[in-house]
Parts: structure tokens; sequence; C-alpha cells
């Protein structure tokens, strides 16, 4: 399947691309500004809240938006769904860019960075009773198992590469990825199953400390189950995105039936989460006047939204439709991620945190270095399948 | 029978050295001399080198004496009897008359250089200091006489210290502290109404033991006893600082034990040790523990001075305007951050939107399309 992947070709530097870097950039300068000053001059970060923007969005937002590999993974090699192939090079793209960047996030809350090199050679120093330490090797672990599995798409091109040695190690390295790529999937999919589902049991630590409206053991199992939901629905939104920016040929049908699977899943979110705000005794406090309530309806909001919207068929088949069912997904699961790392997490009344400028820029930056390394990969290397000269799905659907 | 680790003298009168360094250990620990001053306490006791104290009284209530009389730790009889050698005191000399004299005379010829001076109360000087007379001398010049051949000169309570009650205003009798009538020597003044026994005790002893007199402040006090105000230490500090203030006597906040300083209190104006040691060992036993506002005795212009129940001004460090929080607040809400960070939510979502318009838009998606064309 991957063989029909075409690089999309075209020039970089359009004026899209060119306002993106402008953003990098500046990220780039408050990096290195956080790197000299130190966290307390450049972020919000305090005693109360040790971690803040970076972990909140970058790492625990960022790589469950970065779930698309997984999510893509589960339906073709779990499920056996061969006809959504297409989707799973740039999904997988967009996981390993997702997840590289969430490591960089990680590495910059490092308060002392400068001793993190430290960390993998004096392996005999981990804790091997953190929870933490369980995330950081997964993420680590998937991320290399991310651009393995993405390597193909790399080595297919530089087969006909002019340069000798890129010839030679796909001459090399695309046999040897073919044996053992039932591996590398099955470890692609073990991998984010369990840091996924530890980013829940990190805040369970929390204890008391964290809001009852969010306190449950079920934490990893919900942190599971929108980091799915979130995949799909980023999958649908980069697929439809790709296809506005590079006019191409958008895959609306194969969409609209992967838009439809994340339904049962958002409405399961819901349905559980109230389940068991009642099973606690906790569901009156939906009702008070803490804005955190208001913060729940919102998260229960954006996860009905899109079951709404794909419930009526015309929606279905109208791709606008379908990305902004896809928004409301992800803004859903990324909510409530956000909300349970930062808003739901009280360290005592006298702590107050909110990102910082450097904070902010740091992580706009990212995100605009990551849509670029996006468009520049994909047009490129071969990621995305279809061309412009391929007729629309619409119309050979109906 | 009741006996007291100060019951060191056996049925038979003689004294045990266990028992006798028990005593002189609790002593030097009371006045907080070094670990090693029992010892050498001791061993000047027993080559019979106890020091030698006249004790003279001037102008004054004996109030003094009386507080000294009442310490336990150690009690009075140990002190006078194994510690020192109490040579000379009016109040406490079983001889009178010319015997007592003879006794003064004897002791100042015997220990000539070495004795301790103790002055209690002020000295008269106006005209040439007739308002107070011993045995035919007037009181400047027995102070000038028994000050200029002792070793160290104490001077003890208030009016000794800086003229006390006897020189509050108009101080008819010209009375004055003994620094201004004796210059020849330093002299240690250890000023209160009465002051507490213990800061006597503890200047006698570290010159008996040592040889040396403690560090003095400005007016002559040891720092030990006198370097901070009652204000520092007080048990009542934290009413003060949260703002709970006794308005008059006997009202709600007086009987709660609330903070003193609107009744007059000068303990934010007056250096002593009072608040932090109680007098005689009792707690509580001193002005504020008994719910009546400090007068500063030990403040040459406090003490007699002020009225009674005015307030002092305060230059040391003040309570804070409001109640201090347990924890000092961290973190703040930048307006600009969120402001942007808003905007870039906003935009997004806005952004997504009109995109997603764009791709319900028939046709709109692929305009090159071939199949769109044929239709």
């Amino acid at each position: 399947m991957s063989a029909q992947a075409q690089p999309v070709g075209g020039s970089f530097f359009s004026p899209g691309v060119r306002i993106l870097s402008g953003i990098a950039g500046l990220g780039a300068l408050a990096i290195a500004w956080r790197l000299l000053r130190g966290l307390g001059a450049t972020t919000a970060l305090n005693d109360g809240y040790p971690f803040g923007l970076w972990i909140a969005f970058d790492v625990v937002t960022g790589t469950a938006l970065a779930c698309g590999g997984y999510a893509v993974a589960i339906l073709v090699y779990v499920l056996n769904r061969g006809r959504y192939s297409p989707l799973v090079r740039p999904a997988l793209l967009t996981s390993a860019l997702g997840y590289s960047l969430a490591g960089v996030g990680v590495a910059l809350d490092v308060g002392r960075w400068w001793l993190l090199w430290k960390v993998p050679i004096y392996f005999w120093h981990w804790n091997f009773n953190s929870v933490l330490l369980e995330v950081a090797l997964c993420i680590i672990a998937y991320t290399v198992v991310l651009w393995i599995e993405l390597a193909p798409a790399f080595l297919e091109r530089w087969r006909d590469s002019q340069v000798r040695l890129q010839r030679r190690l796909a001459v090399v390295a695309l046999p040897a990825l073919e044996r053992g790529s039932v591996w590398i999937i099955a470890l692609g999919l073990l991998l984010p199953t369990m840091h996924q589902s530890s980013l829940g049991t990190l805040m369970l630590l929390a204890d008391s400390r964290l809001h009852p409206l969010w306190r449950t053991p079920w934490l990893p199992l919900l942190f599971l189950l929108t980091c799915v939901a979130m995949g799909y629905a980023v999958v649908v939104f980069e697929s439809a995105f790709a296809s506005l920016a590079f006019k191409r040929r958008p895959e609306t049908a194969m969409l609209a039936s992967l838009a439809g699977a994340i339904v049962p899943i958002q409405g399961f979110v819901v349905v559980f989460r109230l389940a068991d705000l009642a099973w606690r005794g906790s569901l009156g406090l939906l009702f008070s006047s803490d804005v955190r309530a208001l913060m729940v309806w919102a998260e229960l909001g954006l996860f009905l939204l899109p079951v709404a919207l794909l419930a009526q068929p015309a929606n279905r088949r109208d791709l606008g439709a379908l990305v902004r069912a896809a928004i409301a997904m992800m803004g859903a699961g990324a909510l409530y991620r956000f909300d349970v790392f930062l808003v739901a997490f009280s360290p005592g009344t006298h702590y107050a945190y909110f990102p910082s400028l450097t904070e902010l820029l740091v992580t706009l930056g990212l995100l605009a270095a990551e849509v670029m390394a996006y468009i520049f990969i994909v047009r490129r290397f071969p990621i995305l399948s279809g061309g412009p000269g391929m007729a629309p799905e619409r119309q050979t659907a109906s | 029978m009741w006996t007291t680790p100060f019951d060191v003298a056996r049925p038979d009168g003689a004294v045990a050295r266990r028992d006798f360094l028990r005593v002189c250990t609790l002593a030097a620990a009371a006045v907080g001399l070094g670990p090693f001053a029992a010892e050498r306490f001791a061993g000047a006791a027993e080559r019979g080198q106890k020091p030698s104290v006249i004790w003279l009284h001037f102008q004054e209530c004996t109030g003094c004496t009386e507080s000294l009389l009442r310490t336990s730790h150690p009690g009075i009889g140990d002190l006078i009897l194994d510690l020192i050698s109490l040579d000379y005191h009016e109040t406490l000399l079983a001889a009178a008359g010319h015997q007592a004299e003879a006794c003064l005379r004897q002791t100042m010829a015997a220990h000539a250089g070495k004795y301790v001076c103790i002055v209690e109360g002020a000295i008269p000087t106006k005209e040439n200091g007739i308002y107070c007379m011993i045995g035919g001398r007037t009181a400047l010049d027995i102070v000038q006489d028994v000050a200029s051949q002792a070793g160290a000169v104490i001077a003890m309570g208030s009016c000794a210290s800086w003229g006390g009650v006897p020189s509050a205003g108009p101080n008819p009798t010209g009375s004055s502290p003994v620094r201004a009538v004796f210059t020849g020597k330093p002299v240690v003044n250890i000023p209160g109404c009465p002051p507490n026994p213990y800061n006597l005790l503890g200047v006698v002893l570290q010159y008996a033991t040592y040889g040396t007199l403690p560090a003095l402040d400005a007016e002559g006090r040891p720092l030990f006893a006198y370097g901070r105000t009652i204000h520092e230490h007080c048990p009542r500090r934290a009413h003060f600082d949260a703002g709970r203030f006794a308005e008059r006597f006997g009202d709600e906040g007086h009987r709660l034990g609330y903070c003193l300083y609107k009744l007059g209190c000068k303990g934010p104006a007056t250096h002593a040790n009072c608040s932090v040691l109680h007098f005689c060992e009792v707690v509580d036993a001193w002005p504020i523990g008994l719910g009546h506002p400090c007068f500063g005795c030990t403040e040459q212009k406090v003490g007699f001075t002020m009225p009674l129940h005015q307030t002092v001004e305060i230059y040391r460090p003040t309570g804070p305007d409001t109640y201090p929080p347990i924890h000092a607040p961290q973190g703040g809400v930048s307006p600009l951050a969120t402001g942007i960070a808003g905007a870039v939510v906003g935009g997004l979502v806005a952004g997504g939107y009109v995109a997603s318009k764009q791709l319900s838009a028939p046709g709109a998606d692929e305009p090159s399309s071939p199949p769109t064309t044929e239709v």
C-alpha cells in the first residue's frame, strides 16, 4: 500500500512556511533564554506547580495528539482493516514529530539540563518504582520505534539517491526492516498503551491534590481512551488539511468511517465519567459554582459535540463537518488532559500558575517547527498517498 | 526531711565534695557560664579563694536585695556561704554599729584590689551628699573609698545604674548613679526595679571564675541580659503582630491575654531579659506575665520618666499591617501571557472552523479535479 505514497514536491518556502519559521525563530530565542537564565527566571513555575505548560501541553497533550500512529496501527494491524493503510504513513509522521518534540519539551523542563547526559549512562541510579521513569523510558523507546516504523519512507527515497552512502543504507536497511516489521509494529502498539495510561497513573499520585471531579482510579483508562480518540481525530484533521493545503484528493469516505469509529469512544468516555462521578458521590460537584465545574461541563460538551455532529448522515459525507467534529474531539481530549494536569491540580490556595510568555513562545515555536518539519518531509519523501490527478472520493463513492 | 540539690551540708555540718560540685554546676548553668566553669569554681573555693563581696546600700528600697534573697538556684544560703564570701551587707550582717564598720575596713584591707563592690541605691550629691550618711560618712565618700580599692564594681538595680526612683524629677537630693560619682573603674550596670538576681549572679560568678567581666553595651549593661528588648521575645508578641490589644484593664482582650502595648507597655523600648527569664523561677512572675504593662525600669529615659500608660514609639521592626499568611503566595498570572494564549487558541479554533467551511463548499476543495468538471 505504501508503494502508492509519493512525495508531494513543490517549493518549501511558501508564505505560510515563512510565518511559521518566524514563530519557530521566536521559540528558539525563548529556548535559548530559558537555557541561559534558568527556569525560575523565565517560567511561571513555582514550588506548588513544578510542572506547567511544557508538561501539560507539549508532553501530555502533545503525545496524545501524536497518537495517530498508535490509533491507526490498532485499526490496520489489530483489527485488520487494511483499507485504512494509506493513512498509516502520515499518521506515523505526525506521531514521530509529536513525540520527538515532546522529548524536547521534557528536556527543557529539566532544571539542571546540563546534567541530562548522565541519565542514560548511570542507569543503576534509576528509580525503578517511579511512574515518571516508566513514562520516560516508554516515550523514548516509542520515539525510536516510530522513526524506525517511518524509516522505509526515507529509505525508499534514498534508494534512488545520488549519494552513495544513502543508497547503500537503503539497500541494506529496507529488507531488514521488512523482516523485523512484525516486532516493530508490536512494540509500536505496546509502548503507547503502557505510557499513555501511565500518564493517567501519574496524576493518581497527586491523590487529594486532584479535584474530586477528576480524581478517579480509572484515570489510566480515561487517558488511554482519550489518546486513541484524539489519534483518530488528528488523522482526520491532518488528512483533510493536507488535501486542502496540497490541493489533493481528500479521502472523505475513509475519513468518515474513521470518524464514525470515534463516536462510540467519545460517548463511552462521557457515560463512563458521569457514572464514575455518580459512583463516587461527586456528581453534585458538577452543579457547584466552582470554575472547575464549568471546565468539566466544557469537556463533556466537547466530547459530545462530535457525537451530535456525526449523528446526522449528511454530515458524514461533508468533509468540513468531519473536520469540525475532529477539531472538537481533539479539543475535548486536549482539554481533559490539560485539566487533569493543571486545572484539577491544586497544590494549595497560595499557589497560582499561568504559563509565562517564554513558556508560551517555546510551545508555539515547537508547534511551528513540527508543522514545518511535516511540510518539509511530506514534500520530499513518500508519505501521502493519492495525487491531484485522482478522482475525488466523494464522486466515486456516490 | 525535704531536701533540695542545694542542701549540701550533711548532719555533721561537713559538705561532701560531690554535693558541692553539684551546687557549682547548677549555679554555673543557671547564669550561662561555660561547661568547665563549675570545675574551676569549685577548685577556687577549695583553695579558699571565694570572691569577697562588699554590698553597699544607699538611696533605695532594698528591693534588689529582697529579690536576691528569693533565688533558689542556688539559694541565698548556698550563695553567700559556699560560692561567695559576703563579707559586708547591711541587711544581712549579723554585726551592727562600730562592729559592722570594722568588718568593712577589715575586708577592704584583707582583699584590697580583689573584692567585688556591689552598690545598691543612688548616691545623693547635693549639699556635698549629706542626704545619705552611714557611720558619719556620706554615701559619696563611702563609694569613692570602697569602689576605688575594689577588683570589680557592680551597680545593682536602677537606682545605682542610672538614678532610679530617687532621681525622678524634681530630684531634690541630686541623686546620681555610681557611674556619675565614680569614674576610676568600669562599672557594670545591672538596672531593673528590681533586676533579675540571676543577672547579678552571672556577672559575679564570671568574675569569680575567670576574673573577667562580661561584654557591656553603651549603658554599661551586660549584653547577655540586656542585648534585646522585651518586645522581641515577649510571650504576647503574637497578639501584637495580629493586632489584638487589651484596650483597658479588665476588658475582654486583657482577660484573654492580648498585647498590653496600648495600655502603655514599654516593652518595645526596654532592653532586658525579663520576658525569657522570669523572677524567682516562678512561671509568669514578671509584670507582663501578670497582666501589667512593662514600665521600662531598665531604661533611664523610660522608667520613672515616661507616664505609666503612655505608649512608646516603636523603632524596632513592627508587626505587619495585616495578619501574615502562613505561606508566601507563589506564582501569578501575566495579562500579556493570558492574552496571547487566548488569541492563539481562539485563532486556531477560528482558523480550523473557517478552513472546514472551505472544505464543505462543494468543489472548492478540488478545483482542478477532472471529475468535477465532468459533472
